[in-house]
């Protein structure tokens, strides 16, 4: 989906317009505000937005110019207290929401979808403003795809159906799927709104309440949604929204024992500590985390397609993304050709102000995390690995790195192994199919991978062998609501999206009857 | 037929008011007849009233000059096709009739073989592998169903009139229909992206998987007695898996469904995707069947003519063919059950749409310990049915489709009575105009005699006395249908007992007609084969394709 949407020249090269890429670009232009008014910056709980309980709040900065945007109120342990509270209110048996008929919670998720629609242009300027995603990708991508997956969910509230089992003896039983009870969701900042909804829909549509918790660097969009949410009329307690830091906020949802559920996405190593600390008290947990994902290129590739691809899959999002294709293998007999032609692309890359309509890059999210990136390219240069472009700050406010591109990458490297979450770009080389698939799979993550090939045979061979929980042939980045997403080994926990993620928020109850006789 | 009292006492005379047994009475004075106030008499006295408003409803409700009817705007009758409004290629129209008067309400173009064929050719090429609606993303499709239903809703006014004033039923109900048809399309909507093929653990060097594919061109024949219902019952699931559809309303009643086709164009489905042929069964009916063209047949109806409908579709091109038949469906009421509550939902199973129901619980088996008493208060409720003008907000209970079918229920009734059923209320046409008949309940009745083993689709209630369990399963079961059941019963075992071994594809425990867009509907034995709604529902629109890749 999101490839659909934004590899502008991958579309011009052949790929056919699809009706709802088609409908995007023939809508009219959004008014853009460049500062859009922020107006909700407490906890929403209750359906009602109420300050921190200690008062306290924390800064919110634009990462396009370093500015403080907004003080928003910072969640502590007691309020998560409240929140549980809220939300166990709601699942109380007999509640509203508990009886409230199944088609009646999807219609709240239409509702919402639909009011989420209504203010695209104000919460695409929000999410810009906040996150420093160029508002056309706000706007194109985070919004739409935000959409969509709501009204996926809204479709199954009335259709997940248990079963009805040819037990042996006299007994008659079945299941039911119950919604596992109050759920505990913590998301990023790389995709605030999008990740939000990925954690609504699945908890709604499973008839779960829940307590999320938004990433500390943004938390405007979610606030917003918070208000939507009621609006919509949702009842009291079913979503709960908080702002706040991880250890304090994140971690009194982890530990809460009236939290059945734990749903978190983000790093590996924050992802370990949740998982072990759910553990104790077994906790239900599903873990979305970090990727170090392989983007394989045969020599047989449409190489238009992979170059362009390849570059999107890696600097998309300004490289933050979990599933970016961080580790470019290419076949020898084209590499020269394909590191070339990726270096022309990314130089051609337009770095800057995130609402400039050809701005395809906008600034990492924080100064921390630029430093970081900054440290690895550094890292890359002293191993030998060769730096063909970028590799440098822009600027000197905000904290926009340079697309960079590096070739003759070794498995080795401190920049082939981990996630830098940036704009720099691995190309490897590779000469037989055994060998990539092998190499490949070196890795303790396996979120993604993607193979680049003209050749059926080799497409499903390779796609087999890959060890991660998406592949994609000849594109990257296919986010549709109906494809599940999640990963192999230390990429996470579970699925999201799809029929699949509905499993980890329900309970599979079965309840047998003795009765007089069975027959078949 | 009337009473006095002459005292100065307010609560004596309110007393005497309450309690004398007299259709008028007269406090204080004696014989004042006037024309506001109703007249008439209690026990022997006779029945219904003059004078007054009450006079008035002894008339009007069979009265076809309803001003409401009058108000009903027709706004098409022409055949639609490619989203476009068509003459009949014979030149013929036929008359729609007000089955609350007799009277024609318009006349209607009548499609024929060569009007399906056209049909037919524009639903191909809707279907055409590159043709838009082929290439709709699955998301896309679904807004376009939730569009139409929003459209329903929107008209929801408007609709419920029209159906009022073709099939007789009562507004109120009409509007439950719309809404119901509604949420039914809604439903099929959101299955449209979660309709998912499985790939397949083959041999090593291969890769198996199967897709989910559309059947092609749907014919579909739909009956008169839930015309909006059924249209959506069909348009949802078919519509869902991406296939094409040329719709046959039943020429009773064509009047809705010529206007949804109207909104089906406002919604911006493309043209062919959805087709509405106004004819009758031997003509247009018998040319979806026979086409060869048409890959699939869903029919909802008689039996009779669902054997034709599936006989045709095989001699011609061995159509997929899905059959909603007729019934005669029991309702068990256990010694156990609460008898309001049993009674109130034996009426329901019954009357409902003046009984005009495939699944009415048409044989309803009382315990022989209550049976007495459960004919006693069915008999109270039944007499308390209010029959007459469907626009009139009071109105329970309209008139039968058309002469045809009214003539032949009372032909049931008298064969009941002539083989010794026990007549215990109704039994005769209500009115003089229009084909209403009163609710009739009929005690005493055997399992032999004609109206406990044909479907009546009439307002007549059959009750049957059994002893054992055991008995009234097999009695139960002793039929060539097998659409719906109902069991009224506290004891949990016995419930799930009767869920178990009752021959039909819908078993209500302490409910009737407990149908929903969530949950498959549809008979054993002659009463059809195939489920709708549901999951189960799009199995019927599918074809599976399975595809292997070897890996070499």
């Amino acid at each position: 989906m999101f490839s659909k949407l934004l590899c502008r020249q991958v579309v011009n090269h052949g790929f056919r317009l699809t009706t709802r890429a088609a409908s995007a670009s023939t809508q009219k232009k959004p008014v853009v505000e460049r500062k859009p008014d922020v107006k909700y910056q407490k906890l929403f709980i209750n359906n009602e937005f109420v300050d921190s309980s200690n008062r306290s709040t924390f800064e919110v900065i634009n990462p396009a110019t370093g500015d403080v945007i907004a003080e928003v109120a910072d969640g502590s342990e007691k309020d998560v207290d409240k929140a549980v509270k809220a939300a166990k209110d709601a699942f109380r048996l007999g509640s509203e929401w508990r009886r409230m008929d199944p088609a009646a919670r999807g219609a709240l998720l239409y509702k919402l979808a639909d009011l989420i629609e209504r203010d695209r242009a104000y919460i695409a300027a929000l999410e810009t403003y906040n996150n420093g995603k160029p508002f056309k990708d706000s706007y194109n991508v985070d919004i739409p795809h935000s959409i969509a997956v709501l009204r996926y969910y809204a479709g199954w509230p009335d259709k997940m159906n248990g079963k009805v089992l040819p037990i042996s003896g006299d007994f008659f039983a079945y299941t039911r799927r119950e919604p596992i009870g109050i759920v505990g969701q913590i998301i990023p900042w790389n995709f605030p709104l999008i990740l939000l909804c990925w954690k609504i829909g699945p908890s709604v549509a499973t008839g779960c309440t829940t307590v999320i918790k938004l990433d500390e660097h943004t938390p405007l969009t979610g606030l917003y949604t918070a208000k939507l949410i009621a609006e919509a009329g949702f009842p009291p307690g079913v979503i709960n929204i908080l702002s706040g830091d991880g250890p304090h906020c994140g971690g009194s949802i982890v530990r809460h024992p009236d939290v059945a559920k734990v749903a978190f996405t983000g790093s590996t190593q924050v992802g370990k500590i949740i998982g072990a600390e759910a553990a104790k008290m077994v906790k239900r947990t599903t873990l979305e985390l970090g990727g170090k994902s392989p983007n394989i290129v045969f020599a047989d590739c449409d190489l238009d397609t992979a170059v362009e691809m390849s570059h999107f899959a890696l600097f998309f999002n300004q490289g933050q993304c979990c599933c970016a294709g961080s580790r470019t293998y290419v076949e020898e007999k084209i590499y020269d050709e394909f590191v070339q032609r990726s270096v022309e692309r990314t130089k051609q890359r337009k770095v800057g102000d995130p609402f400039d309509e050809s701005t395809e890059q906008g600034p990492q999210i924080s100064h921390e995390q630029m430093d970081k990136i900054l440290d690895l390219i550094d890292s890359g240069k002293r191993a030998g690995a060769k730096l063909l472009v970028g590799g440098e700050r822009v600027g000197d406010k905000g904290f926009f790195v340079q697309p960079t591109v590096f070739c003759d990458v070794n498995d080795d490297h401190r920049i082939a192994r981990e996630e830098i979450f940036g704009p720099v770009m691995q190309i490897l080389k590779f000469k037989t199919t055994d060998e990539v698939i092998e190499r490949a799979n070196d890795t303790d993550y396996g979120l993604a991978a993607s193979v680049f090939t003209k050749d059926l045979d080799k497409a499903i061979v390779v796609s087999n062998g890959l060890r991660a929980g998406s592949v994609w042939v000849n594109t990257y980045d296919n986010f549709d609501p109906v494809a599940p997403f999640g990963g192999f080994k230390q990429s996470g926990l579970g699925r999201e999206k799809s029929e699949y993620s509905l499993d980890s928020y329900t309970e599979t109850k079965c309840v047998t009857m003795k009765i007089s006789q069975r027959n078949s | 037929l009337a009473a006095g009292v002459i005292t100065k006492d307010l609560s004596r005379a309110l007393q005497f008011v309450e309690q004398l047994q007299a259709g008028s009475v007269w406090v204080n004075q004696y014989g004042a007849l006037q024309f506001q106030a109703p007249f008439g008499g209690f026990k022997e006295s006779g029945h219904g009233r003059e004078l007054g408003r009450y006079g008035l409803a002894e008339y009007y409700e069979m009265s076809s000059s309803d001003s409401q009817a009058r108000k009903v705007e027709i706004k098409y009758t022409q055949i639609f096709i490619n989203n476009e409004w068509h003459k009949a290629a014979n030149g013929k129209t036929f008359p729609v009739i007000n089955p609350s008067t007799g009277e024609e309400i318009c006349q209607v173009e009548e499609a024929t073989r060569v009007d399906v064929d056209k049909a037919v050719k524009a639903a191909r090429k809707a279907f055409d592998i590159e043709s838009p609606w082929r290439k709709y993303e699955p998301v896309a499709r679904a807004n376009l169903m939730r569009k139409f239903a929003t459209l329903l809703r929107r008209d929801v006014d408007y609709l419920s009139k029209l159906e009022t004033l073709n099939n007789g039923k009562s507004v109120e109900d009409s509007k439950g229909d719309i809404l119901a048809s509604a949420d039914c399309i809604d439903y099929y909507a959101g299955w449209v992206d979660k309709i998912t093929g499985e790939t397949i653990p083959g041999g090593c060097d291969q890769m198996i998987f199967t897709r989910h594919e559309p059947i092609g061109v749907c014919g579909q024949i739909i009956p008169w007695n839930y015309p909006i219902m059924m249209m959506a019952w069909k348009f949802g699931p078919a519509l869902a898996c991406g296939n094409v559809i040329v719709l046959k309303p039943a020429e009773q009643t064509p009047l809705t469904a010529l206007y949804c086709a109207s909104l089906i164009k406002e919604a911006g489905f493309p043209p062919g995707v959805v087709n509405v042929v106004p004819g009758d069964g031997p003509q247009c009916g018998n040319a979806i069947s026979v086409h060869e063209d048409i890959d699939k047949v869903a029919f909802t109806g008689s039996v009779e003519v669902g054997k034709k409908v599936q006989e045709a579709a095989a001699k011609s091109n061995l159509k997929r063919v899905s059959l909603e038949l007729g019934g005669k469906s029991p309702l068990i009421i256990c010694e156990d059950a609460d008898i309001d509550y049993a009674v109130s939902v034996a009426h329901r199973a019954i009357f409902t749409n003046a009984a005009q129901n495939c699944t009415a619980g048409s044989r309803t088996f009382v315990h022989s310990k209550i049976y007495d008493e459960f004919i006693a208060r069915s008999v109270e409720l039944a007499k308390k049915r209010v029959v007459g003008d469907p626009f009139d907000p009071d109105t329970e209970q309209g008139p039968q489709i058309n002469d045809s079918q009214f003539q032949k229920i009372l032909s049931y009734i008298e064969s009941a009575k002539k083989d010794g059923a026990k007549l215990e209320c109704g039994g005769e046409r209500a009115g003089n105009k229009g084909y209403f008949i009163k609710p009739t309940i009929f005690s005493g009745v055997k399992d032999n005699m004609k109206i406990a083993r044909e479907e009546i689709f009439g307002p007549v209630m059959s009750v049957l006395k059994f002893d054992s369990y055991e008995e009234v399963i097999k009695r139960a079961n002793g039929t060539s249908f097998g659409l719906g059941a109902g069991v009224i019963t506290k004891d949990l075992t016995r419930g799930l007992t009767f869920a178990q071994q009752l021959q039909a594809g819908s078993v209500w425990v302490n409910d009737y007609d407990a149908v929903c867009n969530q949950a498959p509907f549809g008979g054993f034995k002659q009463s059809g084969h195939g489920r709708e709604l549901g999951r189960y529902g799009l199995e019927a629109y599918y074809e599976v394709k399975t595809v292997v890749i070897k890996l070499v």
